[in-house]
């Protein structure tokens, strides 16, 4: 679907009229990217990040292929691949620390996507199915980075193996055969390290097929705005290109310079000396942490420190182990309940003043504070810090945002995104020309009048 | 919206054209010139790395080869035929007219100096890269008493030059030379 | 409705289970229970800095000084690789430290590695050539733990890499043996172990390697640098930092060539973007 004021391909050679008619790939890429989409004329740079990913997706398939070439996953030999990637290949270092680095970018940028989404509210009526699908790659994003950590076969490969698959065995009853299973034998080896590079390999093109899904499921609708407020008509719009192509290839430039400084100056910054170690079944290093980008679900996993016990029986209803696993699954799985636990009518934060007040003062801190007590090590007061940004967090989505889209009055919203960029005036204009003609989503709740 | 489409106007005049597009030409220039500089790395990466470019020389010592035998060395991955040629053999090579081979050389051209009845060469067809037979005691030597390739039928005389069959050019022979009167180095 | 109703129990459910369960147990043991004790090493420990002046290859600048390199070398040579090896590192590598063909050609030959006998196939041992690997000191691990009070002494390719700040841990801890303050250790009952070496920028301390390089002038640098321990410990901190990782100067070379052109195409792309929303009229506010 499109907006009725979309602008058509239209084939001028007769190659591209017999392409047209045979595969209209040429169209397809109109419609999708070109100036056949009309998108909102006031996104800011926010809007930046979800064309971001999928260049880091790219950048990621594109060297983890080339990588591939070099890389043996057996666990005699793998560490010296990597290092013989390393030291002969042609370019081996330089594409081996644009793809570990470009792991931690995707993860620097989906995560500012994510936080763009959760304070416009992306995730509302019309759009649910795209964030439920983005939650979708957010979790196999997750498990690729995972399994590709454990490649290099070093010390913090080995025991993160170990650690992860370890989560598992908290499920009653088939927990422990599960990890076995998982691990194809009772400690990470080489069964475990070829099926992580089996899996390793597939995912990302999983992914790749997923986003497909998500990007068409946001030209149903069409993009969502800083103001909340739905296209209305032409005038709220601009095509996407040349207008966000342009944008977007600004940003792309910004972020290969960010990515560029990475890998070429600080390559091993984000990663841990320890991973230089080769793998090693009998000694566990001092202090283990995950990846930087799953530090807060750390926190999570390993707030829960006492089991769940009926008071003064010593009856454990559920061990302590079992708590954390849940919470940090369930930390992301409720994301898939998000459209429908916030149900302000009103998208954009900017608009929701005590929305506003709990996701500044409440989720950003806390989601910081996660961070940090992730990397650091299991001591006080590392341990009550996060225990109690562990409680704010799920406090915060279950129960802060159903009661405050219920009780809080929004500000008042601009007539349409026209008036938001250029002030009432410029508007009266275009309100008596297209109204509403093709609009994707009206608003959303009949008893919100927009400011006049 | 009227101020938009006014802009994209602004676009068809001439003058409009020169000076507002000179700059997407270059930034999209420019773009082109660092995504074809990414080819570079993706490419030269699957060429040979700085260890397989190092492992290049093999020592080969022949003493204990009697004539008429012949031993299979490595070089490169690959096999090397050493022959000592036998007093006949040699006379044989030397019999051909060279004008009338297909690769045209003489026995002399593949042998070192004082060391004529040493032949090394790569034990590789030059058709398409079969291993030949006649290196081991009892194998098919082929019409011309030299090495013969099974998979496509290629024989080779007693000099390693190609005879009959469909291979294009002689056994290939490396450089080498004699560190010692017993010892050489290929590579 | 449901949805809402339902998040609202489960979120008001794992915040009470955590409160009750882990955070008031867990603070009231911070606040109550007895302090956790600190080992006394810890009190021992000093951060180090690395030696004076840093490294010719600090800095996105860095260049290496390849007379440092060969110095650091020799360290290698003549006393670590006694029982340390470099497994990952190839005799012809050393023709990046500026040493020519022939000269790493006399170099490998130094060296003795594993090799077979052509005519018997027995296992042998043969002087070393530019393609092989530098020789692993001891058969198998077990061999090297019997050889060295049951502690494997780590191949130190990666060293530098495998450890935080690894240039200058390498030259700290290879400077920082010692004893400990005699008084403090009275103090707090602390004693070095009988066949571990007190070394005070050793994470624990107490470090099972000993003291490799103990007196001025224990190799004898062939470009007349006076070998002072402090100056071998840096020699080889830089020689193992290059070990680690041979292209690390190619690298920032290259990234300052790829940043500029980034920077250039940047800016046009950022000209590029004013000038396709020229047209638009500026934003309110």
């Amino acid at each position: 679907m499109s907006f009725a004021w979309a602008k058509q391909y239209e084939p001028k050679t007769p190659l591209t009229k017999w392409l047209d008619d045979k595969l209209p790939l040429p169209r397809l890429v109109y419609n999708a990217v070109g100036a056949g989409y009309p998108v909102p004329r006031n996104l800011n740079y926010m809007w930046n990040f979800g064309v971001l990913a999928g260049f880091c997706l790219m950048i990621q398939i594109v060297t983890g292929v080339v990588l591939a070439m070099h890389y043996a996953a057996n666990q005699a030999v793998a560490f010296g691949t990597v290092e013989h990637i390393m030291r002969n290949v042609n370019w081996g270092w330089a594409l081996r620390y644009a793809h570990a680095n470009g792991a931690s970018f995707f993860f620097i940028v989906v995560y500012l996507h994510i936080f763009r989404g959760l304070f416009y509210s992306s995730y509302k009526a019309p759009r649910e199915m795209i964030w439920l699908l983005g939650v979708v790659i957010f979790l196999l994003m997750m498990a690729t980075a995972f399994m590709g950590y454990v490649l290099p076969w070093g010390q913090m490969s080995f025991w993160g193996a170990q650690v992860i698959t370890g989560l598992f065995s908290a499920i009653p009853l088939v927990g422990e055969p599960l990890q076995v299973w998982l691990l194809g034998g009772f400690a990470p080896d080489n069964a475990a390290l070829n099926r992580f590079f089996s899996l390793h390999f597939l995912l990302p093109f999983v992914i790749a097929g997923v986003v497909i899904l998500h990007i068409w499921a946001l030209h149903i609708p069409g993009s969502s705005n800083p103001s909340g407020v739905e296209v209305k008509s032409e005038s709220d719009t601009v095509p996407f290109h040349p207008y966000y192509t342009a944008k977007d290839g600004f940003g792309l430039g910004v972020f290969l310079i960010l990515f560029a400084v990475m890998v070429f100056f600080l390559p091993n910054a984000l990663g841990h000396p320890d991973n230089y170690i080769e793998a090693n079944p009998l000694s566990t290093p001092a202090h283990i942490v995950p990846e930087w980008y799953f530090w807060p679900f750390y926190a999570i996993l390993r707030a829960f420190t006492g089991d769940l016990t009926i008071p003064f029986t010593g009856i454990v209803l559920i061990p302590a182990k079992l708590l954390g696993v849940i919470a940090m699954f369930g930390s992301i799985l409720l994301w898939f309940f998000l459209p429908w636990l916030d149900k302000s009518p009103v998208r954009s934060g900017h608009y929701r003043p005590l929305f506003n007040k709990f996701f500044w003062f409440g989720l950003i801190p806390t989601m910081a504070v996660l961070f940090y007590c992730g990397g650091a090590p299991a001591e006080e007061p590392f341990v009550v810090l996060s225990q109690i940004a562990t409680a704010y967090y799920f406090l915060h989505f279950l129960v802060v945002l159903p009661i405050v889209s219920q009780i809080e009055v929004p500000k008042p919203l601009p007539f349409s995104i026209t008036e938001a960029v250029l002030g009432k005036d410029a508007t009266a204009e275009a309100r008596t020309g297209t109204v509403d003609a093709g609009t994707a989503g009206t608003a959303p709740d009949g008893s919100l009048q927009p400011a006049e | 919206m009227a101020s938009d489409t006014a802009a994209m106007g602004d676009l068809g005049t001439e003058e409009g054209v020169r000076r507002r597009d000179w700059i997407h030409i270059a930034a999209l220039s420019t773009a082109g010139v660092g995504g074809a500089s990414l080819l570079i790395p993706l490419v030269s990466q699957m060429a040979p790395s700085a260890d397989v470019l190092a492992a290049s020389t093999t020592e080969v010592d022949v003493s204990a080869i009697q004539p008429g035998q012949a031993i299979k060395a490595v070089f490169r991955k690959q096999p090397l035929f050493v022959r000592r040629l036998t007093a006949d053999e040699i006379k044989s090579a030397n019999e051909v007219e060279v004008s009338s081979l297909r690769d045209p050389q003489t026995l002399g051209d593949r042998t070192k100096e004082g060391h004529e009845d040493m032949l090394i060469t790569m034990g590789v067809c030059t058709h398409l890269g079969c291993v030949p037979l006649g290196a081991a005691e009892g194998e098919n030597r082929g019409e011309f008493g030299g090495y013969f390739c099974p998979c496509h039928g290629s024989h080779y005389d007693t000099a390693g030059r190609i005879r009959k069959g469909p291979a294009p050019l002689n056994l290939q022979v490396p450089e080498y030379q004699f560190t010692s009167d017993t010892v050489i180095r290929v590579g | 409705m449901t949805i809402r109703l339902g998040g609202i129990i489960a979120g008001l459910a794992i915040a009470a289970v955590l409160v009750l369960w882990s955070l008031v147990p867990g603070a009231y043991n911070y606040i109550f229970g007895p302090p956790a004790e600190k080992q006394a090493s810890y009190a021992f420990y000093e951060h180090g800095e690395g030696p004076e002046g840093g490294f010719a290859f600090d800095g996105p600048f860095g260049k290496w000084d390849v007379a440092q390199l060969q110095r650091g070398y020799q360290v290698y040579k003549e006393v670590c690789s006694a029982c340390h090896s470099l497994k990952f590192v190839a005799f012809r590598n050393l023709s990046q430290l500026g040493y020519t063909e022939a000269e790493v050609d006399a170099e490998a030959a130094t060296w003795t590695v594993p090799g077979i006998d052509p005519n018997t196939g027995e296992t042998t041992t043969r002087p070393g050539e530019p393609t092989d690997y530098f020789p692993m000191p001891f058969p198998n691990a077990i061999a090297a733990a019997a050889a060295n009070n049951n502690a494997i002494p780590p191949d130190l390719s990666l060293m530098t890499k495998a450890r935080h700040d690894g240039s200058n841990y390498v030259y700290d801890l290879l400077t920082g043996y010692g004893e400990a303050d005699p008084e403090k250790a009275a103090k707090l009952g602390f004693e070095t172990p009988a066949g571990l070496y007190f070394n005070k920028h050793f994470p624990n301390v107490n470090i099972a390697m000993a003291p490799p390089l103990v007196i001025d002038g224990q190799v004898t640098y062939a470009d007349g640098t006076e070998a002072t321990v402090p100056q071998m410990a840096k020699d080889v901190a830089a020689f193992l930092t290059w070990t680690a990782e041979p292209s690390m100067v190619q690298r920032k070379q290259t990234g300052w060539f790829v940043l500029g052109f980034l920077l250039f195409a940047t800016a046009l792309a950022f000209l590029s973007y004013k000038q396709v929303w020229a047209g638009m009229k500026p934003k309110k506010k």
